[in-house]
């Protein structure tokens, strides 16, 4: 008896590890590459972080392995967006079965709604109201640093609370990590100020900007709607197509995350060319131009810049 | 008016060529499509377009996003899965619809698996189907292609398909059958490949079944079917992307549902078989104390 019984509590230890006083290394599994490079910039050395969705792939179309599962189960923290960005999340942490505290990095921000658009397009989602519900929360709110920081200090409280003695490592990391970003702020400011404002007209896959585009005053424009699975309308596409005639719009990009076929289709239509590849729902890989979310920032500012001034 | 009803066409160049697509399927897609139904095969189009996915699959990851290595690998897999089939129900004892269902299942996984494995960049079910929308110079030429070869396909299979139709067993007896049954899953199968990557999936299998499933309430012999197919197909393609256009709606699901309208309008006023026609024969009938 005595035997069998040490037997079950070895296999109960393994099978729910207790919260051991002192964590080796936290375990973060993030849902897609920005929010895990944003983990391991506070966490430093004291996190292993891995994210579900990798670069340059799509969250919004992601399909969880079991693999997936299995590193939720073993996770001591889940690093989420939440605002409906990963549909499939809830079921798969449920599914995992684990004990990790799950956070929502965009908690505390200002959240824009699908219906605060530009006039067609808020136009023609009226005629459309029977089929889509009326508030859908736009997800890509990384796309401001304001953001950004509120991101930052949302995984930094969940660190501290989960690993306390080093609570000194975290806030050390994470103000300078604000600075950073701070002082990335002032220089997006700064390169998109040289920009007058009639031009700062983008277009894009789809609808990713909305928050860069409230933030630093850009207007971006996409056949696409929040979602990469939604289908155009030949309306839209013809909408669009005017716009850049009527503006002269010469800043037209693809997303590192999309089919670029539509885009392409505007800038045959328009005698135009594409300006580059814009870096919106997932980071590049490693040796990619937006390897981090800092770098993503610069890459994208730079190109719209330089697109925009070009002409 | 009369605005509204060019001016998306002459204004956008897009538009043109999504129409000269969708009409230049229509001219293969319709008559096949009346074949597809007459040999009780109208599901099979359904099942191919699956069946073609791993085969499209591997031409991605080989060539990349190119029309010619997916379309390539797509008729491959296609004809693989079609003739397979036929094959397994000619020379075993499984009926050929069931042989269909369980060669497209595995092809079907077979292609998820690839898709999901090879996967990790975008999305690419959206890279695999496409969209009228974003139909090019190239896509065009391939579908005029596979459209001019549909055309003189049929014309060449056109006996034996219809006398195959009316009375299986008549070419089995010959031994022809099989060959015209072979080329006729082959133009299937062409025209799927290029009507799924360039205009999408449900247009492409739409643009077959429903004007010719329509075109069956109005005329009776095979010839008169198919050109009304064609018509049909024609303008939904037109009706759909204006309604596209003027409605904010999807191209895709416009066109489709355009066809889907004539198809119901068919089927309740159309002249041979419909519902009112056999209420207004029934009637009659009765009146004339002739009921059959």
């Amino acid at each position: 008896m005595k035997p069998f019984i040490n037997a079950l509590a070895i296999i109960w230890s393994i099978l729910f590890p207790s919260a051991a006083p002192v964590l080796a290394q936290v375990n973060v599994v993030a849902s897609f590459s920005i929010l895990a490079d944003m983990t391991r910039e506070i966490g430093g050395d004291r996190v292993s972080v891995t994210s579900l969705v990798g670069p340059n792939s799509d969250a919004h179309a992601f399909q969880p392995t079991p693999d997936d599962a299995r590193r939720i189960a073993h996770a001591n923290l889940v690093v989420v967006n939440g605002l409906g960005f990963e549909g499939w999340l809830n079921r798969l942490v449920r599914a995992s079965g684990t004990r990790a505290s799950v956070i929502t990095a965009s908690t505390g921000i200002e959240v824009l709604l699908m219906e605060e658009e530009e006039e067609h397009k808020a136009a023609e989602r009226m005629r459309r109201k029977v089929i889509k519900p009326a508030k859908v929360d736009d997800p890509h709110a990384w796309q401001s640093l304001a953001n950004g920081r509120v991101y930052a200090t949302n995984i930094a409280k969940a660190l501290i609370e989960l690993d306390p003695p080093n609570a000194t490592h975290y806030r050390q990391r994470l103000d300078a990590y604000l600075s950073e970003l701070t002082a990335l702020d002032e220089w997006v400011r700064r390169e998109l100020s040289r920009i007058p404002a009639e031009h700062r007209k983008v277009i894009t896959s789809h609808d990713a900007f909305r928050y860069f585009g409230r933030t630093y005053g850009i207007a971006f424009l996409a056949p696409q709607g929040v979602s990469t699975d939604s289908e155009p309308s030949s309306g839209d596409i013809a909408n669009l197509i005017q716009q850049i005639r009527r503006n002269d719009i010469k800043a037209i990009f693809i997303e590192n995350i999309s089919d670029r076929r539509i885009i392409d289709q505007l800038t045959r239509e328009t005698g135009t060319t594409v300006g580059g590849t814009l870096y919106s729902d997932a980071l590049s890989a490693a040796n990619g131009p937006a390897a981090t979310y800092i770098a993503m920032f610069r890459h994208n500012v730079a190109l719209i810049v330089s697109a925009i001034r070009k002409n | 008016m009369l605005d509204d009803l060019i001016v998306p066409f002459s204004e956008f160049a897009f538009m043109r060529r999504a129409l000269v697509a969708c009409i230049a399927l229509s001219l293969g897609a319709g008559p096949i499509g009346v074949f597809l139904i007459l040999r009780r095969m109208s599901l099979m189009g359904d099942a191919l377009a699956h069946a073609v996915l791993p085969g499209a699959a591997i031409g991605y990851a080989i060539g990349g996003l190119s029309l010619a290595a997916m379309g390539i690998g797509g008729l491959i897999a296609g004809l693989a899965v079609a003739l397979l089939s036929g094959f397994a129900a000619r020379t075993a004892a499984i009926r050929e619809d069931a042989s269909f269902a369980c060669f497209y299942l595995i092809s079907l996984a077979l292609g998820v698996l690839i898709v999901s494995v090879r996967g990790g960049g975008v999305d690419l079910m959206h890279m695999l189907f496409g969209s009228v929308l974003a139909v090019d110079q190239t896509a065009l030429r391939l579908i005029a292609a596979i459209a001019s070869a549909s055309v003189l396909g049929l014309a060449i299979l056109w006996r034996g398909l219809v006398a195959e139709s009316v009375d299986p067993s008549f070419l089995r007896v010959a031994g022809v059958g099989a060959a015209i049954h072979a080329a006729f899953l082959a133009l299937v199968v062409l025209n799927l490949v290029a009507g799924f990557q360039t205009l999408g999936t449900l247009l492409a299998i739409a643009m077959m079944i429903l004007p010719a499933a329509a075109a069956r309430f109005w005329a009776i012999e095979i010839w008169s079917v198919c050109a009304i197919a064609i018509l049909v197909a024609s303008l939904s393609s037109y009706g759909g992307l204006l309604l596209s256009y003027h409605a904010h709606l999807p191209s895709g699901p416009a066109i489709v549902l355009f066809a889907g309208t004539i198809y119901a309008f068919s089927l309740i006023f159309g002249r041979h078989g419909s519902v009112a026609s056999r209420r207004f024969h029934g009637l009659h009938h009765q009146a004339t104390g002739h009921p059959t």
